[in-house]
């Protein structure tokens, strides 16, 4: 422990804690702009100085370990000042477009600006001239806003290993930008996750806002409207209302888009559960007959998706061909249920409701994205872009009063809403795996090994005397750990290290998303999960295969899991991608 | 003028020299730029390949060092020096002629790729200030007067 | 008879002429068939500057200047028979306390056997086998050595901190980046004596525990690299570097890693970052290198000049080291003394060597008899000194008393014609195209306060400007990340100090004294003095200059540009500047 003063009070702390998380044990609050408390310090802005008292220079207090006997001075008219200069300089390079921004209202820097009270700039402003990248359709990046804090860069290179994102140039003139002069981000490797929009300060990368084709839609007599909400979205949104991280909005987001206009409001968590049937099949034939093709790899994230077919092409064939749970809803809405509501899918619009930037890439990724003979998702939005929405509704979503989703798509097993959080996927696979193979049921349906915020997790389950080994990984970064044990197990021919493989590529899975309202940390992506897990503990249902209406769904429809009718709709395929193609 | 920025060729030789050696990037790029003049992307993407280092560190490293270039140079690199020996006896006033006279600005290339314009700090050469280079050879003491003649010479010789 | 060496340097700098000399004076040598007795090196530096071609004859110091292709056959006979030519003696020399730069120009850099003659390397074998490592730091202490990198840090407390820092590994890294602009010491030692270079290395890896180290050298220096390049064969031919060395339990393994062109890479987080192939951007300390450095191992980082003092201090002990000096500046400083200074070059003087007696004694006074107007060290963290602080004795604690520094040992003599707002806007542009734009109040500071003083230069300025100046500078010096930012004002905050009535001349009057600020001056021309020649007519780019042989000529103010032509090209003095 170390022992220190901060403006005269005395701390504690354990040895290596920052000045800053220091100071926050004692409710001093030192602004801070470049870090985040969920990445390591970039130590780029200058906000965070602090002095310590017998030295004339300052102190970074982001980055600063404490150390014993030091006598730390946090605020100050001197410090204030200086902070307020770096403020105005920082401002001086910055556009003044706060009310047209895709932050406004929510931005870091603004924040700072107007706790300092910065009425006038003394400096004469001096604005980068470089065009917004839309290359994506996903996220934008407008590196005018950037204030070179480095955290997307970080995010990007560390945490996801995409390095997409990168400083170019130095000085003045550093801004970020994909490797390349005139590369786009689409021209990139970048797999769209959105992790960087969800870290930046500032409104220089932000979610591509589709919002208008949904009022547009909405608005338009003679479209049949019908939205989806993913699981993720309903623990987290309840954020940008003022609720505590993890609460559970399901039923009051399902009436306020009746509200809002939807002819039919359903649930991705029904196209979860019809994900797992296939998958879960899918894993069961693997396993029994074609063992040669294991490990089974998730494939419900379309940035892993991206990212293997750009990094690792040759794990293809592993890849689970069902697709994402949003996109069978999507077919779903404009095959069966369009049939058995006599709605012409053509007068179709359906929005899916997504913690994920990504997913507004993954709804034209490939021909079968089409294969209800229309796009089967018409729009996809984030969290962020549904919760501007609600509000320009007028809707009062704290004392709205909670309605039931639409039939045929609506209903949803625990297992499906687990789907959202990191090892969820992995989860509802093995409990209907295990009673497709065994034709018994799990005596615990909770795996605690693949739950939590570690980024590889791993498990052994046996299954009729066999052991299925399942890992699970989450934030890109931890994926190459292991792949990395598979193929050196399939080069030496040794036994497989997993036979199941989950892998998400947001940190925390859909719940940390690059969507989802801004803040992340760890200990909100754990309330969110546990908003999760809760809604699973409370379900009746526990299995995916056991949803009344997914049976029915088989039944009336597709026959059984992996028929000609369920490839056709519900799989994909994959290709190889260059990681440029500039 | 129409630049070629591709350039082929095999640098797998250069990747094998440096191996087992660690820190070996910008000793290879600055291999790779004296041998071309330049650091081609076609180079890069397949150095990054090579070297199993993603192409953002390699960009990012060619961006922050002014050694490294994306661009072709042109046949002959003017360098002025900017150093303080040779800023305090008249060396803006040199770039200004070149400028002027090539109607270019630093770091450009003219338009028929025949001059390239660089200020670089200090030549090693204080004594003679203001020093310009133009290709290695050093030119001492000029005066804004004499730098007509001395680009004359080249523009011939071409 | 001992043989002679003729060493020759073209003291402009040329080496291509140097070269040249060199294949007439071997051609002299054998016409007169002395291959035997007579031996022709290229020296790296002399320690005589702008003598044109100078040659030094050993062992007898014979010194003699402006050389050119006649002299030769004349130098190589008398060589030959031990005569001297009085006409070509170098006159007048100021002798100077010459440690780190004691074998530069002296050996033969390309030859270790010349290092050994002078004592070479037998200060790592005195260490290696009479010393523990605990015992060579404790020499160290006593030699008060710091520093030479610029901040002055205590040598010996850098080893003691690596010393004790636990790693598998650790690293030892020259630091040869050397981009102050005007200083050029690390080169001429890494030319003239790398061996010393080396061996201080070896030492400092052996009282820290290391087994490996770099050099790590600006790219702009072929020749250095070059001749470190060769130290390092010849010194593992020898083995003076590698497994065991001199037969003893001790490794050490050197490389050469190369700059790029960033000036922040000397800064020691960048540099390391730069080795490991990384943009070279600072990173906050803690963690110091000496804990945390080179791929996380413990690492030091010293200066060329630091590490060429180590073997002198084992050659004569760190008292002889620590006798030399101020109370706390030990041992000498090199200089490379620049500007309107007569004979500009290095010069190694003992610290407490008043500034006065370089600029006069040892640097032959101002220019073209001109008034000395400021004296401005530690290049662009440091200041000027104005004339009435000459006396000042140069050392770590007076100059930064007077707010500039000691910094890497740039001098500069300013006079009358220099521009203190110029000046303060050349090193904030250095610094602004030399940030690496990592932290904000250094990428923006710098950048909003170079547009200032532009806009002053231009008589754009306003009084509240000198007031934004300070305000940036506060901000830079204290929330920047690296001394880059830190320090970078400190020219403007030091011209404001001292020259504030400039600025405000600059501002309020819009003239510049010194005419270099071309906004704000005129050229006109003078009917009395004018001949009519219509040269300065030819010769204004943008024909400003009207009028006739009968009535004169007169200069249109709305169309010139300022140029200066004209006012270089008169013959007569006819133009002004006003
Ligand atoms: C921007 C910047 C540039 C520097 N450049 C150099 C340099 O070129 N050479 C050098 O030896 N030290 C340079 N330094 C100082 C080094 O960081 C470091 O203090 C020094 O190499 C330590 O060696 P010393 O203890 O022997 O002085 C620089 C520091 C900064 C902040
Ligand atoms: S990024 Fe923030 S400060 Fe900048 S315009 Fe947008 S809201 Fe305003
Ligand atoms: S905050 Fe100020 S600028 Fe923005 S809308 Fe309101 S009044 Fe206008
Ligand atoms: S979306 Fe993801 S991959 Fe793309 S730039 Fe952002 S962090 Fe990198
Ligand atoms: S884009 Fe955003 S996160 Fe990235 S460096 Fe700029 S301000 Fe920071
Ligand atoms: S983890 Fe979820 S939110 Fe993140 S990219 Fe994948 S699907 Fe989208
Ligand atoms: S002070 Fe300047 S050079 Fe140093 S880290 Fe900050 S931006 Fe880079
Ligand atoms: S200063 Fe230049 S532009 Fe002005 S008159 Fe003289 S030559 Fe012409
Ligand atoms: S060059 Fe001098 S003398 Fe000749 S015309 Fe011009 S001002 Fe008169
Ligand atoms: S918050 Fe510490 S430097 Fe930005
Ligand atoms: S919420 Fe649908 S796959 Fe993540
Ligand atoms: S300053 Fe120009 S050569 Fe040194």
């Amino acid at each position: 422990m170390v022992k220190a003063k901060i403006n005269g009070i005395t701390v504690n702390v354990p040895e290596g804690t920052t000045i800053l998380e220091a100071a926050e044990k004692v409710q001093i609050k030192i602004p801070t702009l470049c870090k985040h408390p969920d990445l390591p310090p970039t130590a780029s802005c200058g906000i965070c100085i602090v002095k310590l008292v017998g030295s004339n220079k300052m102190l970074r207090a982001c980055c600063t370990p404490i150390e014993e006997n030091m006598d730390i001075i946090t605020h100050d008219p001197e410090i204030v000042e200086v902070r307020r200069t770096v403020i105005e300089l920082i401002l001086s390079k910055h556009p003044n477009e706060c009310l047209t921004c895709g932050r406004n209202g929510n931005c870091e820097l603004q924040k700072l600006a107007e706790e300092f009270g910065i009425r006038t700039s003394a400096f004469q402003q001096f604005l980068p001239d470089i065009p917004p990248d839309t290359s994506t359709g996903t996220i934008v990046l407008e590196p005018r806003k950037c204030i070179s804090c480095g955290r997307c860069v970080t995010v990007c290179q560390q945490n996801q290993n995409v390095w997409a994102l990168c400083f170019m140039d130095r000085g003045f003139g550093t801004r970020i930008s994909p490797a390349g002069d005139g590369v786009s981000l689409s021209e990139s490797p970048c797999v769209k996750c959105g992790q960087c929009s969800a870290h930046c300060p500032t409104g220089a990368i932000f979610e591509n806002d589709d919002t208008a084709k949904v009022w547009k839609a909405l608005q338009d007599k003679d479209t049949y409207c019908a939205v989806q909400i993913a699981p993720a979205v309903r623990v987290a949104i309840g954020e940008a209302f003022g609720y505590k991280p993890g609460a559970n909005l399901t039923k009051k987001i399902y009436a306020a888009l009746r509200r809002m206009g939807f002819n039919a409001v359903f649930d991705t968590n029904f196209g979860a559960d019809v994900t797992i049937v296939e998958e879960a099949s899918e894993f069961v034939q693997r396993f029994t007959e074609t063992p040669e093709k294991l490990p089974l790899i998730t494939s419900c994230c379309p940035s892993w998706v991206d990212f293997m077919e750009k990094f690792h092409p040759d794990m293809k064939e592993n890849f689970s061909s069902c697709k994402s749970p949003h996109a069978i809803v999507g077919v779903l809405a404009k095959t069966f249920f369009a049939k058995k509501r006599r709605i012409d899918p053509a007068n179709m619009f359906v929005l899916s409701v997504m913690p994920c930037t990504s997913k507004k890439y993954e709804i034209t990724r490939s021909d079968e994205m089409y294969s209800s003979g229309y796009q089967d998702v018409d729009v996809s939005i984030t969290t962020r872009e549904l919760a501007r929405m609600i509000k320009q509704a007028g809707i009062n979503i704290n004392d709205i009063s909670e309605e039931e989703p639409d039939h045929v798509l609506g209903e949803y097993s625990g297992a499906a809403t687990i789907f959202g959080v990191t090892g969820g996927v992995m989860e509802a696979a093995l409990r209907t795996a295990y009673d497709y193979i065994t034709g018994g049921k799990l005596k615990n349906v909770e795996f605690e090994n693949v739950r939590g915020i570690e980024g590889v997790k791993e498990g052994a389950i046996p299954v009729n005397g066999f052991t299925v080994k399942v890992a699970v990984a989450h934030g890109l970064s931890n994926v190459e750990y292991v792949l990395n044990k598979v193929k050196e197990a399939k080069r030496a021919g040794k036994e497989l290290p997993y036979h199941f493989i989950e892998v998400m590529a947001c940190p925390g899975g859909c719940i940390g998303g690059g969507g989802q309202p801004y803040g992340i940390t760890d200990e909100i992506r754990k309330k969110r999960g546990e908003g999760l897990y809760d809604e699973d503990h409370n379900c009746k249902l526990r299995y995916s295969h056991e949803n009344p209406f997914v049976k029915k769904l088989y039944e009336e429809f597709l026959d059984k899991p992996l028929s000609e009718q369920s490839h056709h709709l519900l799989h994909t395929t994959y290709v190889k991608r260059p990681e440029y193609q500039k | 003028m129409e630049q070629n920025t591709t350039a082929t060729g095999d640098v797998s030789f250069l990747v094998e020299k440096w191996r087992d050696k660690k820190g070996s990037l910008i000793m290879i790029l600055h291999e790779i730029q004296n041998h071309y003049g330049f650091v081609p992307r076609d180079i890069s993407l397949q150095l990054s390949k090579l070297l199993d280092v993603p192409l953002a560190r390699i960009y990012e490293v060619i961006t922050f060092y002014n050694y490294f270039k994306l661009d072709p140079p042109g046949k002959y690199t003017i360098s002025v020096c900017l150093g303080t020996a040779c800023y305090l006896k008249g060396a803006p006033e040199i770039v200004d002629e070149i400028k002027n006279l090539l109607n270019i600005e630093e770091g450009q290339t003219t338009e028929d790729g025949l001059f390239h314009l660089d200020v670089v700090r200090c030549l090693g050469c204080c004594g003679l200030a203001p020093v310009m280079m133009i290709n290695g050879q050093i030119y001492g003491k000029v005066k804004r007067s004499e730098v007509v003649d001395i680009l004359s010479r080249y523009k011939k010789e071409d | 008879m001992e043989k002679k060496v003729i060493l020759i340097k073209d003291t402009g700098f040329k080496s291509d002429t140097t070269r040249d000399i060199q294949s007439l004076f071997l051609k002299a040598i054998r016409d007169i068939g002395a291959e035997e007795s007579i031996q022709i090196v290229r020296a790296a530096d002399l320690g005589i500057y702008n003598q044109g071609v100078v040659v030094k004859i050993l062992p007898d110091n014979t010194v003699y200047t402006h050389i050119n292709s006649d002299n030769i056959d004349q130098i190589v006979k008398a060589v030959h028979k031990g005569e001297v030519l009085e006409n070509l003696l170098l006159k007048d020399r100021v002798e100077q306390t010459r440690i780190v730069l004691r074998n530069c120009g002296v050996i033969d850099p390309e030859n270790i056997e010349e290092y050994f003659s002078k004592g070479g390397y037998t200060s790592i074998a005195k260490c290696l086998f009479d010393l523990t490592p605990a015992k060579v730091i404790k020499e160290m202490k006593k030699s008060g050595l710091r520093g030479r990198g610029g901040a002055g840090f205590p040598t010996w407390m850098k080893w003691s901190f690596a010393a004790n820092s636990f790693g598998d590994e650790k690293y030892v890294i020259c630091n040869a980046d050397e981009g102050d602009p005007g200083a050029y010491m690390d080169r001429s030692v890494l030319e003239g004596d790398p061996h010393s270079v080396i061996e201080g290395m070896t030492i400092a890896g052996y009282a820290i525990g290391a087994k490996h180290g770099y050099f790590y050298i600006r790219a702009e220096y072929p020749l250095a690299i070059e001749r470190v390049e060769n130290a390092l064969k010849q010194a593992y031919e020898r083995g003076l570097l590698g497994k065991n060395i001199l037969g003893s339990d001790f490794s050490f393994d050197l490389e050469i890693r190369l700059g790029a062109g960033a000036f922040v890479c000397g800064e020691e987080t960048a540099l390391i970052a730069s080795i490991e192939g990384k943009r070279g951007t600072p990173n906050p300390r803690p963690p110091y290198p000496t804990d945390s450095g080179l791929w996380k191992k413990p690492s030091i980082i010293n200066n060329v000049e630091t590490l060429a003092n180590i073997s002198a201090i084992f050659q004569k002990g760190g008292d002889w080291f620590s006798s030399i000096g101020t109370e706390k500046s030990k041992g000498t400083k090199v200089f490379a003394v620049t500007g309107k200074v007569k004979n500009s070059g290095l010069v190694e003087i003992a610290m407490g060597t008043s500034i006065k007696d370089i600029v006069y004694n040892i640097g032959g006074g101002v220019l073209n008899e001109k008034q000395l107007v400021a004296v401005q060290t530690g290049g662009p963290s440091g200041g000027v000194i104005p004339k009435k602080h000459l006396d000042t004795p140069v050392s770590y604690e007076h100059l930064q008393e007077l707010g500039s520094i000691m910094g890497s040992g740039g001098m500069i003599v300013m006079d009358e014609d220099d521009c203190m707002v110029d000046i303060s806007k050349f090193y904030l542009k250095f610094c602004v195209d030399e940030s690496c734009g990592k932290c904000a109040p250094c990428r923006i500071g710098g950048y909003q306060m170079l547009s200032i003083l532009n806009k002053i230069s231009e008589g754009e300025g306003e009084l509240e400007d000198m007031d934004k100046l300070h305000r940036i500078s506060q901000a830079m010096q204290k929330a920047s990340l690296c001394a880059l930012g830190q320090t970078a004002p400190n020219p403007v905050i030091s011209t404001l100090r001292y020259f504030e009535d400039e600025y405000k001349q600059h501002i309020i009057d819009k003239k510049c004294r010194a005419g270099k600020c071309s906004k704000l001056i005129q050229y006109t021309i003078n009917p009395d003095k004018c001949k009519r020649c219509r040269l300065c007519v030819t010769n204004c780019p943008v024909s400003a200059i009207t009028g006739d042989r009968e009535h004169g000529y007169t200069i249109d103010q709305e169309k010139c540009i300022r140029c200066g032509r004209c006012f270089e090209v008169c013959k007569f003095e006819a133009i002004a500047r006003v």
